[in-house]
């Protein structure tokens, strides 16, 4: 049984981060920040939209994060990072200058080169538009090589919006349409109410020539594509990005397992006719 | 070199086999008896083998008992298996100093050592096998686990008697080992004689066996061989019909029977622990109290934890129910998908030691029943 490995130890350590600093911090809402890293030698992270990293807090932990924009050749990567326990606390606590150890990236990403030549409607759910954007900015860089573009875009409240800023401009441009809605309005808020998905049947787009990628919670993911196929797009059109507990990313540690696939290298980013009955089991 | 392709040895030389593999700068692990049970620890001489020992075992039960004879390998497997040496149940990650802010990752040293493992059986050569292709043959390779299978030198046994929860023969992995060996041996122990027959699986093995004293082995040693393991594989405790398994599993995803079985499982995960095959881990992260020094540690893992499928607040799977199909499901049917085998060796482990004696080859044959009976 000694002949197989031979070669074995001269391959990388798949699981070892490197040295990420981070170089500015943005406040998105109560609970979210934004933050952008530079890997401290030098050499920017190559990611596609849809990939995530593996985000190390010193003596914490270490959690699945999507990639949120960035540029290798700057050496700018950018992540979303909502606080719900202690790795995500520590990551929107830090401060410019605090290090993280930063692996990946992981995963297949969005169908950015499928898409061309059709329509794109891109549908978020929360911190579902984090993944979402490098697709967004992707889009508006290469504007020309797609048909009609929209985004709609659901949060809880007002409050919960990302990248308002960045959303106003969206809005202020003609080749993409934007529609945002939130769960319950408050005082100021002149735009929908209701579910995101109910936003679909407002926009522009060929049913039979287009592309949708969507994130968020799985029921309006389901019900995006059941809509959408209703009106006439067929299940392996529209893309779906898949979450579960992952503690490796490399598929060591088993824990995204959804049926055959696991989600941190055979996804997130699956068609919903691959993932359609599946979706339908509890608890799987 | 020069090497031979069988010999037989007799008991008194045996332990020349244990004395040249250690020579040879080899870590030896064997069986040993341990607290009522045979377990995989070190060893330096055929007395630490459990010799005149014997085990039964049935669902949820697990007794040594004496032999009427002095067999060396009279035993099938016990709670442990191989992969607490390959893939141990806790190991280190990475250290990550912290020098004033600035972090510094490092992987630990390969380690310095060989093992050599004497008395695997073919469930369990089988059963590293399917290790192999998890840890090293689906992309990425996985440091600890390569380190320490670099170098590894296999003493297969081919099994003379089978166990209470052996299903290895409808497997198809034993009890005759097939693959994956340096060397493998058959003990033949009657009134008149008690020798070993050895064959080399590779060039290594070959070696070796070339420096134990003993005969060439006839065509009458490996009918006898061909005898013992024919027998063995005639009285397996339990079978498993895998014709069509995949699919029989997939189309019963909401057989009632998950529920009957979760209604007696404890989640305990003693069968994930316990089975030669389960790769699942999580990750635990400490720092000393100057956070000056990290360590990132990997242990053993198990899908019947609510921790494990957590997700927003909520375990994925929180019944009991959804846990256990989980694990019966990847073991007989995504398994294949995944990694082009099935993910059970018919070792018998889970069923010896679930606590409540569910048993992986009844459940498998109550859940896809109703795929036989007309919609
Ligand atoms: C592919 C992928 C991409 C993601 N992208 C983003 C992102 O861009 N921005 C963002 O804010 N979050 C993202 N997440 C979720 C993020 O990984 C979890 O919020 C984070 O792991 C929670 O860890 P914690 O230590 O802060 O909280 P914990 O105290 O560990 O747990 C808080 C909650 O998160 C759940 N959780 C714990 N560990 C994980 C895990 N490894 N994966 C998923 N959920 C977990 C727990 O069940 C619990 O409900 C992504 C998850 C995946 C799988
Ligand atoms: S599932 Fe049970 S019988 Fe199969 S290899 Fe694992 S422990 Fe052995
Ligand atoms: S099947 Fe048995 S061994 Fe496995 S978790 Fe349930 S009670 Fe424990």
């Amino acid at each position: 049984m000694t002949v197989v490995l031979s070669t074995i130890e001269a391959t990388a350590e798949p699981m070892l981060p490197r040295p990420f600093e981070v170089v500015a911090t943005r406040r998105e809402t109560a609970d979210t920040v934004t933050l952008d890293f530079a890997a401290t030698d030098g050499e920017g992270l190559q990611f596609s939209p849809g990939q995530f990293t593996m985000i190390y807090a010193f003596g914490v932990g270490e959690v699945p994060i999507s990639v949120a924009g960035g540029s290798a050749d700057d050496n700018v990567l950018t992540h979303t990072v909502r606080a719900v326990g202690a790795v995500t606390d520590a990551i929107c606590s830090a401060e410019a200058g605090t290090q993280f150890g930063i692996r990946g990236p992981y995963g297949i990403g969005w169908p950015m080169d499928a898409a061309e030549g059709g329509d794109v409607v891109v549908v978020a759910g929360g911190i579902g538009l984090a993944p979402l954007r490098p697709v967004i900015l992707r889009l508006l860089d290469n504007r020309a090589r797609y048909g009609a573009v929209s985004l709609l875009y659901g949060t809880r409240s007002p409050d919960d919006l990302l990248y308002e800023e960045e959303l106003r401009q969206w809005r202020g441009r003609f080749d993409i349409e934007v529609e945002v809605t939130v769960d319950r309005a408050a005082d100021g808020w002149y735009g929908d109410i209701g579910l995101v998905t109910n936003l679909l049947t407002r926009i522009e787009y060929d049913p039979e020539n287009v592309t949708a990628m969507v994130c968020g919670p799985e029921i309006m993911m389901k019900v995006v594509a059941r809509e959408m196929g209703r009106a006439g797009t067929d299940p392996s059109s529209v893309y779906v990005s898949m979450e579960r507990n992952m503690k490796c990313a490399v598929g060591f540690c088993g824990h995204c397992q959804y049926g055959p696939d696991f989600i941190c290298r055979d996804g997130p980013v699956f068609t919903y006719a691959a993932v359609r009955d599946r979706m339908r089991v509890s608890e799987l | 070199m020069t090497t031979s392709q069988t010999k037989v040895v007799e008991r008194v030389d045996l332990g020349i086999l244990i004395d040249l593999l250690a020579d040879s700068g080899y870590d030896v692990i064997g069986p040993t008896k341990q607290d009522q049970t045979i377990v995989y620890r070190p060893i330096s001489a055929i007395d630490d083998l459990p010799i005149g020992w014997t085990d039964v075992q049935d669902g949820g039960s697990y007794r040594l008992v004496r032999r009427d004879d002095s067999a060396l390998f009279g035993y099938v497997v016990g709670p442990h298996s191989w992969k607490s040496y390959l893939f141990p149940p806790r190991s280190v990650l990475l250290t990550i100093e912290n020098v004033d802010g600035e972090l510094i990752f490092t992987p630990p040293d390969a380690p310095d050592r060989r093992y050599a493992f004497i008395g695997i059986r073919a469930c369990e050569l089988a059963a590293i096998a399917i290790q192999d292709r998890v840890f090293l043959g689906s992309g990425q390779v996985d440091t600890t686990y390569a380190n320490n299978r670099a170098g590894l030198f296999t003493v297969g046994v081919n099994c003379a008697v089978a166990g209470g929860t052996c299903f290895c023969a409808s497997m198809k992995t034993g009890p005759r080992c097939l693959a994956g060996y340096d060397l493998v041996l058959t003990e033949v122990l009657d009134e008149s004689t008690h020798h070993f027959v050895f064959e080399a699986g590779s060039d290594a093995g070959g070696e070796v066996l070339h420096q134990l004293p003993g005969r060439d082995a006839t065509e009458a040693d490996f009918a006898r061989v061909a005898a013992i393991v024919d027998d063995t594989a005639a009285h397996m405790g339990r079978s498993m019909d895998t014709r069509r398994v995949r699919e029989d599993i997939y189309t019963n995803r909401d057989s009632a029977h998950w529920d009957r079985v979760a209604e007696r499982c404890l989640s305990c995960a003693n069968c994930t622990l316990v089975c030669p095959t389960c790769f699942c881990s999580t990750t635990e992260d400490t720092a000393s109290l100057d956070a000056a020094l990290g360590q990132r540690e990997r242990r053993w893992d198990s899908c019947f934890t609510l921790d494990f499928s957590g997700l927003h607040g909520h375990p994925v799977r929180e019944t009991p129910t959804a846990r256990y199909r989980q694990w019966l499901t990847h073991k007989l049917a995504t398994w294949q998908d995944q990694f082009d085998s099935i993910g059970c060796v018919g070792c018998g482990r889970c069923i010896t030691w679930c606590p409540v004696g569910i048993d992986i080859t009844h459940e498998v044959a109550a859940i896809r029943t109703r795929s036989e009976v007309p919609a």
